[in-house]
């Protein structure tokens, strides 16, 4: 094997072994969803509730199982692509920056 | 021949930390559970008071649409930036983040870095468009307490963060502790508004100050260390644009000049 190709492996097993860490660090915090309820829910509802405040239905209610993962992965996805999109016109090389009308 | 292998060892090792921290990233998304907000829910406040936070709200976004439409006649070029510190602060304020030390989950904002780099009258159009659409969308936050949202995320969080950033460059303080000064402040304000606002919604004929003091001391588990990790993400993401496009924080006027600054970042 190549020196070039060997260093590329060793980088990606790196990367790998360091993901799996970082997956395994945070796995239990996402997946004890009961556990780990949002401040929407352990204080602003909480006082409200107690005050005789509760929330309603949102407009469009989107949660409804899984739905509500999937529209967040949706919007993570569009937002990601949008942002990823504009971060390269920012940084690309200032030749072809006049092109593309970025900053 | 040292100083070229010191070279390639350091652009190496750069680029593994960069690829490192997008496949953490990538994975750290893919693993949301539930999603869980920090907004005040739909319904929560009464009428009375959802509307005075959409007319406190209302000049400041007004305004926010002013500069957008002033700048971009002026420099079309300026749109970029815009729309990625919009996507930012969209994926950033919808990213649920599991809190160990108060075993609650929530968010960062994202206004104080919008608010360095576009100013905190764009940064409150910025926060506002993203609640929306989190409103309407993602059961996240709600259209009657949108008001009172922007003016806690996108106003005081934004005017907070700028406040801080440009009194700690005033004083001389580098790139890095200013935009963590300034990410970690605007994260606070965002909760101590809200503490505000659902306090004075809520209270009925109860007195405000201790109903308020119960809620800020609640939010304080969580909101203590997001803080600080927001603080970190504004500090690192200022001082990233700077490696990256100097010229573009000059523009903005985050920074005077790339020499006064190079050994400060």
């Amino acid at each position: 094997m190549k020196p070039e190709k060997s260093k590329i492996m060793i980088k990606m097993v790196m990367i790998f072994v360091l993901s799996a860490i970082v997956f395994y660090c945070f796995q239990p915090f996402v997946y004890s969803s009961e556990k780990w309820p949002g401040v929407d829910e352990s204080v602003v509802e909480k006082y409200a509730k107690e005050h005789g405040r509760e929330s309603s239905e949102p407009f469009i209610n989107t949660d409804q199982g899984d739905l509500l993962l999937f529209v967040f992965l949706l919007a993570g996805t569009i937002g990601g692509f949008i942002g990823g999109y504009y971060w390269r016109m920012l940084i690309m090389p200032p030749g072809d920056r006049k092109e593309t009308h970025s900053l | 021949m040292k100083k070229t292998v010191f070279k390639t060892a350091c652009t190496a090792l750069n680029n593994f930390k960069i690829h490192f921290f997008v496949l953490s990233a990538f994975i750290f998304l893919m693993l949301s559970g539930n999603a869980y907000a920090m907004h005040i829910s739909e319904g929560i406040l009464p009428f009375n008071w959802a509307v005075l936070w959409f007319v406190v709200a209302a000049p400041f976004v007004a305004y926010g649409l002013y500069k957008l439409k002033k700048l971009s006649s002026i420099d079309p070029s300026f749109k970029p930036l815009v729309g990625l510190v919009a996507a930012v602060v969209f994926i950033i304020s919808c990213m649920p983040m599991p809190v160990p030390t108060a075993g609650t989950c929530s968010h960062p904002c994202g206004t104080g870095i919008s608010a360095i780099l576009l100013g905190p009258g764009l940064s409150v159009l910025v926060a506002a468009v993203a609640l929306f659409i989190q409103a309407l969308f993602l059961a996240h936050g709600g259209l009657s307490t949108l008001g009172a949202n922007i003016v806690s995320m996108g106003i005081m969080g934004s005017f907070a963060g700028y406040i801080t950033f440009k009194t700690l460059r005033g004083f001389n303080t580098n790139l890095f502790a200013a935009g963590f000064v300034a990410g970690l402040i605007a994260d606070w304000a965002t909760y101590l508004s809200t503490s505000v606002e659902l306090a004075s919604g809520i209270m009925g004929g109860s007195p405000f100050m201790p109903l308020f003091t119960k809620i800020i001391i609640a939010f304080v588990p969580t909101q203590l260390p997001l803080g600080i990790l927001e603080g970190a993400i504004t500090g690192g993401m200022v001082v990233l644009l700077y490696k990256k496009r100097p010229d573009l924080l000059i523009k903005m006027k985050v920074i005077k000049s790339v020499g006064g600054v190079a050994n400060e970042a």
